[in-house]
């Protein structure tokens, strides 16, 4: 296994043409710096329709800001992105700072992206398990939660191409799990690509179709069981990394609603 | 005592002054929200105080003051949005520079042109019971304006105050919509110079807001609510004016702040008890 050269269409499916009809978005050597820094090193990438593309990193990796450079949000120094004509994105911002000045329900905020489809407001909020939120003022929920809020907010807009910036953040374990895989499930569902940010890579493994491991420039990519054994992951995350992959899983034979309640566990 | 009082409402001068604050503070309600919720309230303050410069230079131009007063608003909102993306001083040191030296710069220019006289008084504190005709029409017009472009942009208005990017992901043309934003306060500000002056317009803009966040659950609540308690701070204003003989400007506002108290202290005064 050798380092992939990163001067090449690192992350791209050779095969994969920019104007196929299934890329949904691409980068071409994208450079980015910053206060003469360089934060972003000929980086290139495509997202398919109903590929999941994670991007893991170190903290400064440059993750955050390669995303804002693909929502179009920044402009690369050099490099281009292009999406396909009429793409319809739903971001999910790692934080939101409401100001305590403005009121705001759960329902509000979610109105701002879509005020007219009220069925699918409310099959959101089902899939999500937020229905109970919906009252509540957005200052006053948990972080685990906000998420929730956050990707429902972006799936109201009906996305072709999910980008998500740390999703699970805030959110504990069990949490974090169910949260990967319901977003493995909408990708599915709805053919939409998805492009996020995470750190837990044992955690995204089994809904992820390919890692790009980013510090500065593109370390590794690849499938993540291939990834986890790249030289260039290990020396960045330490072997730890890999051996810790086995994350303790157990059946639970039971479940709680929401009020902590014990809901028995139909055996099927 | 009640005569007296129908008289006093009834009379030319009051009912103008009645119509043109009630308008007012309508637009002032969701228009000063926005400012409240976007730490803007510097801002206003300092287009307010840079309008004085816009009459004394309207002055010695001899132009028209109404139509100078919003253009140099106007102008002055522009300068100050260029100004804002300059991170080089921090904004609120670069307001304050800005407020108090143009305000100084029209009390100057007021002075040496000895040939006009103006009462400084009436711009400074606000002189609601002498505005004509002409006044009452630029104000009905600015905020029928006002009003209508708010209704139209409303969700994008609130969008892009809540998250800039999630709203430009969403196809808002956020820098537009900012600097319509900027320009219809530059507006209000200009129109509102006469009701209560410049010393005092930032208040009427913010403190009905202020009041209303404790009452209200979502913006478009907190908006409404805000026009309400202007409307009412107008209304005893200029009652308490007449009564105890005193500026009507500085009434409205002191009306309004007493509002704002008892909402802050008493939150839940206005819920029904089940």
């Amino acid at each position: 296994m050798s380092i992939p050269d990163s001067s090449n269409n690192a992350a791209s499916n050779s095969s994969s043409d920019v104007h196929a009809p299934g890329v949904l978005l691409a980068a071409k050597s994208i450079n980015k710096d910053f206060a003469e820094k360089l934060i972003l090193e000929n980086i290139s990438l495509t997202i398919e329709e109903g590929q999941i593309v994670t991007l893991i990193g170190p903290n400064g990796a440059g993750k955050t800001t390669l995303v804002r450079v693909a929502l179009g949000l920044l402009q690369p120094d050099s490099g281009a992105i292009y999406h396909r004509p009429n793409l319809r994105i739903g971001y999910m911002p790692q934080r939101v700072h409401v100001e305590p000045t403005l009121p705001l329900t759960v329902n509000r905020f979610l109105q701002l992206a879509n005020r007219q489809d009220k069925a699918l407001l409310s099959n959101t909020l089902k899939d999500l398990k937020i229905g109970h939120l919906e009252g509540r003022q957005l200052t006053a929920i948990s972080g685990g939660e906000l998420q929730r809020v956050l990707l429902a907010r972006a799936l109201l807009r009906k996305p072709e191409l999910l980008i998500l910036d740390e999703p699970a953040q805030g959110v504990d374990l069990a949490g974090q799990a169910e949260l990967y895989q319901l977003i493995s499930e909408i990708s599915d569902r709805h053919r939409c690509g998805v492009l996020m940010i995470s750190h837990d890579l044992h955690l995204v493994m089994s809904s992820t179709d390919e890692v790009i491991c980013l510090n500065h420039h593109i370390c590794c990519h690849g499938k993540p069981e291939h990834v986890t054994n790249d030289p260039a992951y290990l020396s960045l995350f330490g072997a730890n990394a890999s051996q810790n992959l086995a994350v303790y899983t157990h059946h639970h034979d039971h479940e709680h609603g929401i009020g902590g309640s014990v809901k028995e566990h139909s055996h099927d | 005592m009640i005569d007296s009082m129908v008289l006093f409402f009834t009379t030319n001068f009051v009912l103008y002054a009645l119509v043109a604050g009630i308008s007012l503070a309508l637009v002032a309600g969701p228009l000063g929200s926005f400012i409240v919720w976007r730490r803007m309230s510097y801002f206003g303050d300092t287009l307010a105080h840079s309008a004085l410069l816009g009459i004394a230079l309207g002055l010695l131009t001899d132009s028209n003051p109404q139509l100078s007063i919003i253009l140099s608003c106007l102008v002055f909102a522009f300068l100050l949005t260029l100004l804002d993306r300059r991170p080089s001083i921090s904004t609120d040191t670069l307001l304050g520079v800005l407020a108090h030296s143009s305000l100084a710069l029209g009390i100057v220019v007021l002075a040496l042109a000895d040939s006009v006289r103006v009462d400084l008084e009436a711009y400074l504190f606000g002189a609601l019971l002498t505005i004509g005709n002409a006044d009452l029409i630029w104000v009905l017009v600015v905020v029928s304006l006002v009003a209508i472009v708010l209704s139209v942009f409303w969700n994008d208005f609130v969008s892009i105050t809540v998250h800039a990017e999630i709203a430009e992901i969403e196809g808002v043309n956020v820098n537009r919509l900012n600097l319509i934003l900027v320009l219809l306060i530059a507006l209000t500000i200009a129109v509102s110079m006469k009701i209560v002056g410049v010393l005092l317009i930032t208040s009427l803009l913010i403190i009905p807001p202020a009041a209303a966040r404790s009452i209200a659950t979502t913006p478009e609540k907190m908006a409404v609510r805000a026009s309400i308690i202007g409307c009412i701070s107008v209304v005893l204003g200029l009652i308490s004016a007449f009564y105890f003989d005193v500026p009507v400007g500085p009434a409205i506002v002191v009306v309004a702040t007493l509002i704002f108290l008892a909402f802050y202290f008493y939150p839940n005064v206005l819920k029904t008890r089940s």
